[in-house]
């Protein structure tokens, strides 16, 4: 399937889990993610399957005012 | 730095800190000059954002440097949703930063304009309520509308933070009068955010009466970050001091300071 990973296409395995596009872009912590802008709890990681076009974002902490 | 041993402690949400500056932590020269002037300025919060981390090989969550400067500083960190222009976006990435900062504070920014950056005012207060319903303690950035801050006050926020000036303009208070207006209208604590560029902004706000204020840009942009974070510090502590003594009332005329009579040499004007 195909999917966009911080606006960035991605070719995963049919059955991917979230874990597998973590693992496409090295992502290291610390981070959080979101799938299609709802909010993903770390708990959910393992259990998260991936469809199609899905829109993940993982973000990582950065100065900010 | 969070302590409040003093006797005049900054409350939000319950909790006591000892400063009334809250910080930002961007475009300074250096981690070292901000690390610097954190230690200089011992903030009450440290203001944090989220961006996506890269793809490339080897630098993926290459900002880790920050990461574990915000940890040994040990100032609690407020987290903000900049850059979010919807409701949902801002709700998501305050859901996000909540996890990954282990925090229920957030910076509530919801941007209207680009141009401007001014707030979504018409969306703010619905995010705001809904974040306040899933438990966190809301700092909604937003401007100096009476009734927009007292909608946010009404659906739970402990707190507002008005613009002073649009963020990064450093032109201090450019609406003198609403700002006065909103202290005299709400009683909970309302700290000016944006927009300041001298410690006598600072001062100023705080000597109308503000509890606090966060800058980030008028340190971090300054000739010395680290000098300037002390001299924001110290204007922010004394302008509180000035509220809390209270400010004499101007007059019209002059009115000498010093005792007239028995002034020496003085005597009734006598005609030649």
């Amino acid at each position: 399937m195909k999917v966009l990973i911080n606006d960035t296409p991605h070719e995963l395995a049919q059955d991917a889990r979230l874990p597998d596009a973590l693992a496409a872009i090295q992502a290291t912590p610390p981070f959080a993610v979101a799938i299609n802008r709802q909010f993903v709890p770390r708990s959910q990681y393992d259990g998260r399957t991936l469809q199609d076009n899905d829109r993940i974002e993982v973000i990582r902490p950065v100065t900010g005012g | 730095m969070s302590t409040a041993s003093t006797k005049d402690p900054l409350v939000l949400y319950g909790q006591a800190f000892e400063s009334r500056l809250l910080l930002g932590t961007a475009r300074y020269p250096s981690p070292d000059v901000l690390e610097a002037a954190v230690r200089r300025a011992r903030p009450a919060m440290l203001t944090a954002s989220l961006r996506r981390q890269t793809a490339t090989p080897g630098s993926a969550g290459g900002d880790n440097g920050f990461w574990e400067m915000l940890r040994e500083l040990r100032v609690p960190v407020l987290p903000n949703t900049a850059g979010c222009h919807s409701a949902e976006e801002a709700i998501a990435t305050a859901q996000m930063a909540r996890e990954l900062f282990d925090t229920p504070w957030i910076k509530l920014e919801l941007i209207g304009d680009d141009y401007t950056l001014q707030p979504d005012t018409l969306n703010l207060v619905g995010a705001a309520q809904t974040l306040i319903r899933e438990g966190f303690q809301v700092l909604p950035y937003c401007t100096e509308d009476l009734v927009l801050c007292q909608r946010l006050v009404d659906v739970g926020c402990q707190a507002v933070m008005p613009w002073a000036a649009p963020i990064g303009t450093g032109r201090g208070p450019v609406n003198p009068y609403a700002l006065r207006t909103l202290r005299e209208r709400l009683d909970v604590p309302l700290l000016v955010d944006a927009g300041l560029g001298l410690p006598s902004h600072a001062c100023q706000v705080m000597e109308w009466g503000y509890d606090g204020v966060l800058l980030n840009t008028a340190v971090a942009l300054s000739q010395d970050p680290v000098a300037m974070a002390g001299a924001f510090a110290d204007a922010v502590t004394a302008g509180r001091a000035a509220f809390l003594a209270g400010a004499m009332t101007a007059q019209e005329s002059a009115q000498p300071s010093t005792p007239v009579l028995g002034t020496p040499f003085w005597h009734h004007a006598q005609s030649q």
